[in-house]
């Protein structure tokens, strides 16, 4: 294992600060590159699309820029790109993200802009409808693509009549039935700075980012209004289910039971995930699927944590002939895993792997902003990024076979199928 | 390194505000031929060791289609010293990701580690350029999986069939019109002997460069190449690529991909341009604004005309991969409004593209520039990005003076230069149009 790697990758320069007018935020100086990089979340993302309208908060994160203040979308776009400053908002399940980076040249403009975006977006007709055009051509396009197929289907069938077995996206039908109503009420709704996240990296000092984030999040009111959202568990274990397509490979969806990043036995079961199936050409996924039988090019399994329900998710595609053969291989590979456990070696090389790669995250300035606004998010506190590492190395084979027990459980899984799967 | 290391505040290598300047690096060339470029970036205790080849998809043997990427997957199956997998293992157990990818022109491996593994990545990376050598069978499965990478990648997608249709009627004689991967009939039959015969033609120190990006300063701590590389013995002379030329287009060419899984038709068009190698004067770099003022985002002009203004499309956009070998792709694309045909978007396309030359204005020049510009300060943030744009531009034959001096000529390109490279080169007979439509199931 790398000592030095583990100490550097805890950046002991992370400075929280709080604006005069009490915006929170934690920051990082670095004068390397003449920029600065933002990142943000606002509570309650897709969840909070309104019945039968699912994709109203993407909508509402492309819309955002789309024409803001005394500016139409037009001219907004043309300030933005006259100082290529780069600014984009995502809709996920829990919240609407945004990303700034500027040249510090032009940070006042890039402060305006997104004060503009945040607070007074316009949401002129011919916008939304452009983006609701996008959407649906967006949406269209992926329609029969089998990725998209069997993931459709796997959170269908996974949480039945909740928020998170909606797409993000919505569908052809629900992003018809947005009204602009719908999209203003929304951002009335979230878009404040009650549960507001920001990360600021780059160059400029505590003083000044204060001062930028007054003036950009300070007019937001300050009480949100998000509709709670039901805690669910995984549904549909023990189920197999098939899209027909026609199309010579079978994309498989699998999934279980998982655990929340804010759970004691988060970081187990992230290193019991990583000897499953986790991002590296060991995994034994990796090593039985693709290694050692050729049955597919990737194939991975990642913990999922959303503010209301965990879950293990696994993916691979295979031709239609050998899919029967590559579940059996999956199925196997989690029992084994679940019976006994890694080895002592095996597990020593996983937490070594996981320590070390952790500062491999926190190379550019975007990256490290990203990383410090879902850790705040996700209310993990600000010494997360020192402590990791050593929750990490702390892991014994008593904590995997807990974190087994309640993920993998009895390797009973739900599994979404799109393809034309032979012999089933 | 201390505990404050973790995201340190830079002193040294500040660049050039301007963006002219680029980053403080240094080259050198082993006596085997090996070229070797570090640049420093002390930011984080993270190194970034790539290794690029001068082959790509491009220079496979006629009919053994898929062999570069087939041989880049056999790269990790073991040498005369290393069994199969144990590269990985050790990368894996200090932390640190790797991998590989094939293109056109080039071939490439990588690892990201922290500085002080540097050593043994060398040492594991100029072992491979040597001393590949793996069992038989290793091959059938390997085989299988990138035969699942294409299935993935385009049996199964009616837009990438699309693509590679399109392409493979760009270019009539030259190999860029053969997929990277392979065609799928070709890569059934790739064998061992077909990629040992690849490896011992390209793998040399003389067709490598070498690309150290990262926490590598002070000097005396870098590790000497000359112990591991230098070890690796060149060919007698470069092996050198051979490849066609393409003849000069006459024919405006029409090609479409019809399925019953296609619910959003497009409309894309290709022309054959010249490369930053084949250029000559400004065109190329003229080609890279003309891309960007085109097609560049929301505000480009094809977005403009077709998305805002008429309503025909509900995006468009332009690129052109100008970082070639040969003579390459510039390409338009537009996605019609809901009950509009690619057809008839391809009328409004059209009078798009020929009215552009003369509709750009200044202001429309000056903001493609800006973010061209930006982007080269924006990718000194990330050393895996200037790993890569140095690695490709080396791969290619680009000199790193080129590499330095791309935003100055950016900045000089003129609104005639646009008018010279649109009218010479946007034109029917160096063009392929290609549909892809829903065809009743």
């Amino acid at each position: 294992m790398s000592a030095t790697l583990t100490a550097s990758a805890s950046p002991a320069n992370i400075v929280p600060l709080s604006s005069p007018a009490g915006i929170e935020a934690w920051s990082v100086q670095s004068d390397f590159v003449p920029l600065v990089a933002l990142a943000f979340n606002f509570e309650g993302g897709a969840s909070q699309d309104p019945p039968g309208r699912a994709g109203t908060a993407q909508m509402l994160g492309r819309l955002l820029d789309e024409g803001a203040g005394p500016y139409r979308s037009d001219i907004f776009q043309e300030r933005l790109a006259a100082r290529a400053i780069e600014l984009s908002f995502t809709a996920g399940p829990d919240a609407i993200g945004g990303s700034l980076k500027t040249l510090t040249a032009n940070s006042d403009e890039a402060f305006e802009l997104l004060r503009l975006a945040v607070a007074e977006p316009r949401f002129d007709e011919d916008a939304v409808e452009r983006v609701r055009a996008q959407t649906i051509a967006g949406l269209k396009y992926q329609l029969n693509e089998s990725g998209n197929v069997a993931t459709r289907r796997f959170f269908a069938e996974a949480f039945p009549g909740h928020p998170y077995g909606q797409p993000n996206s919505g569908t052809v039908e629900s992003v018809s039935a947005v009204t602009r109503d719908d999209i203003v009420e929304l951002h009335r709704r979230t878009i404040g700075r009650g549960r507001l996240k920001v990360a600021v990296v780059g160059a400029m000092g505590s003083a000044e980012i204060g001062r930028r984030l007054d003036h950009v999040f300070g007019g937001l009111h300050d009480v949100t209004a998000v509709t709670p959202v039901a805690d669910v568990a995984i549904g549909g274990r023990g189920r197999q289910v098939v899209v027909d397509l026609d199309v010579p490979q079978s994309v498989i969806r699998f999934g279980t039971a998982g655990l929340s990043w804010r759970d004691p036995d988060f970081i187990p079961a992230y290193v019991l995930n990583h000897v499953l199936g986790g991002g590296a050409f060991t995994s034994r996924l990796f090593q039985e699927v693709r290694e050692r039988r050729g049955l597919a090019y990737g194939v991975g399994t990642s913990l999922v944590s959303y503010r209301h329900a965990a879950m293990t998710w696994g993916y691979t595609a295979t031709k239609n002939e050998r899919v029967a053969e590559c579940l059996e291989v999956i199925v196997a590979e989690i029992a084994k895993l679940t019976r006994d456990g890694p080895s002592d070696d095996e597990l020593d090389k996983a937490k070594a792997y996981l320590t070390g790669s952790y500062a491999l995250g926190f190379d550019s300035s975007t990256k490290i902003a990203h990383q410090l606004a879902q850790i705040a998010f996700e209310d993990l506190g600000i010494d997360y990024i020192r402590r990791r590492n050593d929750l990490v190395a702390a892991v014994t084979q008593d904590d995997i076979r807990r974190a087994a027990e309640r993920t993998l459980g009895d390797g009973s899984l739900l599994i979404a199928i799109a393809g034309r799967p032979v012999g089933l | 390194m201390g505990d404050s290391a973790g995201l340190r505040t830079g002193t040294s290598g500040t660049p050039r505000l301007d963006g002219s300047g680029g980053p403080d690096l240094s080259c050198t060339t082993l006596d085997n031929g090996l070229e070797i470029v570090v640049i420093p970036d002390r930011r984080v205790p993270v190194v970034t060791h790539m290794v690029w080849y001068r082959n790509g998809s491009a220079d496979d043997p006629l009919g053994q289609s898929g062999i570069a990427h087939f041989l880049e997957h056999l790269m990790f199956k073991g040498t005369e010293l290393h069994p199969a997998g144990e590269f990985s293992k050790v990368v894996s157990a200090l932390g640190g990701q790797e991998n590989a990818f094939t293109s056109y022109d080039y071939t490439a491996y990588f690892q990201r580690v922290a500085p002080e593994h540097l050593g043994r990545m060398m040492e594991f990376e100029a072992d491979r350029m040597g001393g590949l050598n793996f069992d038989e069978a290793v091959v059938a499965p390997e085989r299988d999986v990138v035969l699942e990478e294409r299935r993935m990648r385009v049996e199964t997608d009616p837009p990438s069939q699309l693509s590679e249709a399109m392409s493979a009627s760009l270019f009539v004689h030259h190999p860029y019109g053969i997929p990277i991967i392979g065609w799928m009939h070709e890569i059934e039959t790739l064998n061992r002997g077909h990629a040992l015969d690849y490896y011992r033609r390209f793998y040399a120190p003389d067709n490598a460069i070498l690309v150290v990006a990262g926490d590598v300063a002070p000097p005396e701590t870098v590790p000497r190449p000359e112990r591991t590389y230098g070890r690796n013995t060149p060919h007698a002379g470069s092996a050198g690529r051979s490849r066609p030329r393409e003849p000069e287009p006459r024919a405006a060419r029409l090609v479409s991909v019809a399925d019953a899984k296609v619910e959003q038709p497009t409309l894309q068009r290709l022309y054959l341009v010249p490369s930053s190698r084949t250029a000559t004067g400004r065109e190329n770099y003229a080609l890279e604004v003309l891309a960007e003022v085109l097609g560049g985002g929301p505000t480009s002009y094809l977005y403009r005309n077709l998305v805002l203004d008429a309503g025909a499309a509900v995006n468009a956009g332009a690129w052109y991969m100008g970082s070639a070998i040969d003579e390459t792709r510039f390409a338009v694309y537009a996605v019609p409004a809901e009950g509009r045909s690619p057809q008839a978007l391809e009328a409004d396309l059209d009078r798009a593209v020929s009215a552009a030359a003369s509709g750009i204005d200044e202001d429309m020049m000056e903001r493609a520039k800006t973010r061209l510009i930006a982007e080269t300060i924006y990718s000194l943030d990330s050393q895996s990005s200037l790993a890569r744009i140095y690695g490709s531009a080396l791969a290619v034959g680009e000199t790193l003076e080129e590499v330095r001096r791309w935003p100055d000529e950016i900045r000089a390109v003129t609104r005639d230069d646009l008018r010279q490279v649109a009218e010479r080169y946007l034109v029917p007979r160096r063009s392929v149009t290609g549909y892809l439509l829903r065809e009743p199931g």
